[in-house]
């Protein structure tokens, strides 16, 4: 099969534009007459039902928290991009376009991207127009931040808790459609199957996680915003029901995932602490615009701080050594994230690393403190000092944070061409469940604007082009073959699952499966330890099923049952990423073999072998997939070596 | 540490609930309320005795509000600050007993153990805690100044979370906080003026509707905030209500 990403002709610049004047519609009397479904409710979800809704489609919206607010999105704590250039700093469309190619290690679809920039001060628009409160400065103007990979500042920001505030805006235009009738909304539902019906989506399987029923929805088209899939690790900065299995769903039925071993670690994150942890605590990119990372200079100092002997305090300026001010020169602590995260491991794995277990460096705020004074780092990073301290119990004003690389976010997913639909006609996947905009590493306030560009500006957009035709085909019936079939599947799975009762919970499963994947398949990987992973995970696989225990039964509420169903899609997952990440014989962006590095230890791609999408097709539980390249054409940009020195 | 747990057990919405006590070893001080419960689901699971209890969580970090429980007679627990998720172990001394129960509110029914049923809140924000924008064709973000003081005072109320703490803290079951805290938000932009009073006026009659009770100034609601949202924002709430009876009314 020959992927085509649809990119429509001309200059780059003119592409989106001309898309869009040349485009299909669909005229208002005719669009109420179209269903539309999305599932999930962050950011990209929220905001494509909202927009779609207020368009008039009739718009059918799934979420399993209790409150579509609740969704992961909620979490992001640093910014939004958008280029804006309201600093006067040099930023524009152009530049926050290869800003984010490079920062993706040019394994990125130029025209993707550059509709990305080109919508990104759209976005900054309607959130305010939505009452967002962001930053501002002393004049009533908006304030902007730095982040890593740029050397402008384009960040905009609300605290540390931009992802809530626009979260909130969204899910406020999603609550006034849903007062108008436009869009229904059902929470605590999960997705459980996708139903093709002649080669194209028709609706889903969803189950209502209060009765346990398993209930049909039809529609014209589907959209999947259904998040990332880093919870595949057990220990990730993910929300604890953040899961791929509707992502997974759709790849099951046809859709091909793309990019699987593209995963975010990021640098900053709330060390490791005991084995009865359920996730690991990220503290903002931001923080690097005042933080200075270090550990110390001599071994000894390691040692004696990780026996308690020692404090940071006690380490004098000259034996500190800021690594990534060293090292980077030109980026400083603001290099982007899988860089930052490599370095960090690379200090502790030369035994310089700090805290009980010698996995963690330091964050220091002293220097900003002094300069700035405590007031204006309170206000920049309040919220997220409070976090840090009601974690650690200890005070950051006072002694620096300590820090370790976490899963964060997964730039692989659901592969979609330029319209965002996946290789399943009428099946379409916005925000992280898609692979399209960040290549193999995504820039830090990247996905907020992701996810908003996706659903406000986008899809509104090509979805209209593809329901266009539909107008002749009338109400879809959830009374055909395909829905019996899919709704079939749903329940033999999880009668199986219940069937088992073994002697293990779900939760000892998942740990042990994150832990193959982070030793084996985390932050630096290589021929051997993905062939040990990979079979490690089958043997794990196995064990599951014979020997899980799920107590209860299907027709309720049952919190262990939801755990082993998406626990069940992870292990098929990590063995896709594991296969990715072996057949991706080079290291770019978040992916590192170790095989493939420069001799100071960083990144060696190989654009002659490797400059495509690998994009996976399923044919089956027990099979092996298969593999399809697009390849990567570039013609807007230069590609060079990514270099942060 | 070690502790006795009663916990509230209710099988679904119509069934009767009790208290069922659980005993707990070898938790570090250092691990999270909801990790601890953690631990005693993967107890009952492998001990086979009881189906693991049910409660709802999330983001784990504090901002999705999912979480909730009522433990030893405090919404999240007797640390400030903090939503269960965040509230640690070493906050308790070894061998405390402690009662966790679900949110106790009309409007916020048990769904099952100590999961309840919010969606009233998503009802009161459907009956307008938005600013009517529909997607495009709105002006460049610059164009209208805020000042900072003002921005800063909305995004003091924007902070909620609605986990409903508020509500349970209130003899009442009041919602003042929870709507005062939107009304806030949204009525200091400029950008929330044109609806100002019909939002007011949108969202009380609605929570009301749902059962909510009223406010009499014991502010408990603040006192557990986990965010710490201001009692003034239901002064202005008031404030506003008794304006808009007053003000412009399109409906007259």
């Amino acid at each position: 099969m020959i992927l085509d990403s649809h990119i429509p002709e001309g200059p780059l610049a003119e592409k989106w534009t001309r898309y869009k004047t040349s485009q299909k519609l669909v005229n208002p009397a005719n669009k109420r007459k179209l269903n539309i479904i999305v599932v999930g409710t962050g950011l990209a979800g929220a905001s494509a039902a909202a927009s779609l809704g207020a368009l008039g489609f009739n718009v059918d919206i799934f979420c399993l928290q209790d409150s579509p607010r609740r969704a992961h999105s909620i979490a992001a704590q640093g910014g939004i991009n958008a280029a804006k250039n309201y600093q006067n700093d040099g930023d524009s469309v152009e530049r926050l376009f290869k800003d984010t190619i490079k920062g993706g290690d040019y394994r990125a679809r130029e025209a993707n991207v550059y509709r990305l920039a080109e919508v990104s001060g759209d976005i900054i628009d309607q959130c305010v127009a939505q009452g967002v409160p962001f930053a501002r400065d002393y004049g009533g103007l908006l304030d902007n931040r730095s982040f890593g990979g740029a050397q402008v500042s384009r960040t905009f920001y609300a605290r540390g808790q931009t992802g809530q505030q626009l979260l909130l805006g969204a899910y406020g235009a999603l609550s006034r459609e849903i007062n108008r009738g436009s869009v229904k909304l059902h929470s605590r539902h999960e997705m459980m199957e996708l139903v093709v019906e002649g080669g194209v989506a028709k609706g889903i399987i969803a189950r209502d996680l209060v009765t346990g029923e398993l209930e049909r929805y039809a529609a014209h088209a589907v959209v999947v915003a259904s998040g990332g899939y880093g919870n595949v690790y057990y220990l990730s900065t993910n929300a604890m029901n953040s899961n791929v299995s509707a992502a997974w769903a759709c790849h099951r039925k046809g859709a091909f995932f793309a990019n699987p071993c593209y995963v975010q670690i990021h640098p900053t994150c709330i060390p490791v602490h005991g084995d009865y942890q359920s996730k690991l605590t990220l503290m903002s990119e931001s923080l690097r615009n005042d933080g200075r990372i270090w550990v110390p200079k001599k071994k000894e100092d390691a040692e004696a701080i990780r026996k308690g002997e020692k404090g940071p305090l006690d380490i004098a300026e000259e034996d500190r050594d800021y690594y990534l001010e060293r090292r980077y020169p030109a980026f400083g602590n603001l290099v982007p994230r899988d860089v930052a995260s490599r370095a960090a491991k690379e200090r502790c794995d030369a035994g310089y690393g700090v805290g009980a277990t010698g996995l963690a460096v330091y964050l220091d705020f002293a220097s900003a403190i002094e300069r700035l004074g405590k007031d204006v780092i309170e206000q920049r990073y309040g919220n997220l000092f409070q976090m840090y301290q009601k974690i650690t119990d200890q005070n950051p004003y006072e002694v620096p944070m300590m820090i370790y690389p976490a899963v964060h976010y997964t730039m692989g997913g659901l592969w979609v061409d330029y319209e965002l639909q996946t290789t399943i006609p009428g099946l379409f996947a916005a925000g992280e469940a898609n692979f399209s905009d960040h290549g193999a590493n995504r820039l830090g306030a990247s996905a907020l604007m992701q996810g908003l560009a996706d659903g406000y500006f986008v899809l509104p957009y090509t979805l209209q082009n593809y329901l266009a035709d539909k107008i002749y085909e009338g109400a879809v019936s959830t009374e055909s073959e395909a829905f019996e079939k899919a709704e079939k599947a749903v329940r033999e799975r999880i009668a199986r699952l219940l069937a088992i009762k073994g002697n293990h919970s779900v939760d000892y499963y998942h740990k042990a499966l994150g832990r193959i994947m982070w030793e084996d398949c985390g932050m630096a990987r290589s021929k051997e330890s993905l062939e040990k992973a990979s079979k490690a995970i089958a043997e794990l696989k196995d064990e599951f099923y014979k020997e899980v225990n799920i107590p209860g039964k299907a027709e309720e509420m049952n919190t262990e049952l939801e755990k082993a169903c998406r626990l069940a899609d992870y292990f098929e997952l990590a063995q896709l990423i594991v296969a990715d990440a072996t057949q991706r014989e080079e290291s770019c962006g978040g992916h590192f073999r170790v095989e493939h590095q420069t001799e100071d230890g960083e990144t060696q791609r190989d654009d002659e072998h490797f400059m495509f999408v690998g994009a996976w097709e399923y044919h089956g539980a027990d099979t092996p997939e298969e593999l399809h390249k697009e390849p990567l054409e570039y013609e807007h940009i230069q590609i060079v070596k990514r270099n942060y020195k | 540490m070690h502790f006795t747990l009663h916990i509230w057990r209710q099988e679904n919405s119509k069934a009767k609930g009790h208290f069922e006590t659980y005993h707990i070893d070898n938790i570090s001080s250092d691990c999270s309320f909801l990790e601890m419960l953690d631990q005693l689901n993967e107890q009952l699971v492998n001990d086979k005795i009881a189906h693991p209890v049910c409660f709802d969580n999330d983001c784990r970090e504090g901002i999705c509000g999912m979480c909730g429980l009522y433990i030893n007679g405090r919404p999240h627990g007797n640390d400030d600050g903090v939503t269960t998720c965040q509230l640690h172990m070493r906050k308790f001394n070894d061998g405390d007993e402690i009662w966790v129960e679900p949110w106790r509110a009309k409007a916020f029914p048990v769904v099952k153990d100590l999961v309840v049923d919010r969606s009233a809140f998503d009802k009161i924000i459907q009956a307008g805690g938005y600013i009517s924008v529909t997607t495009g064709g709105v002006p460049d973000a610059n164009t209208i100044p805020i000042p900072k003081y003002v921005a800063d005072q909305a995004m003091d109320a924007a902070e909620c979370i609605g986990c409903g703490a508020c509500v349970a803290a209130c003899k009442n079951a009041s919602a003042m906080l929870f709507v005062g805290a939107k009304v806030s938000h949204l009525g200091l932009l400029p950008q929330g003026q044109v609806e100002h009073l019909d939002r007011v006026r949108n969202m009380i009659v609605k929570m009301d509707e749902l059962g909510f009770g009223g406010c009499t100034n014991t502010y408990a609601c603040e006192a557990e905030c986990p965010k710490q949202i201001k009692r003034q924002n239901i002064a202005r709430l008031n404030r506003e209500w008794i304006g808009q009876m007053f003000g412009r009314d399109r409906k007259n």
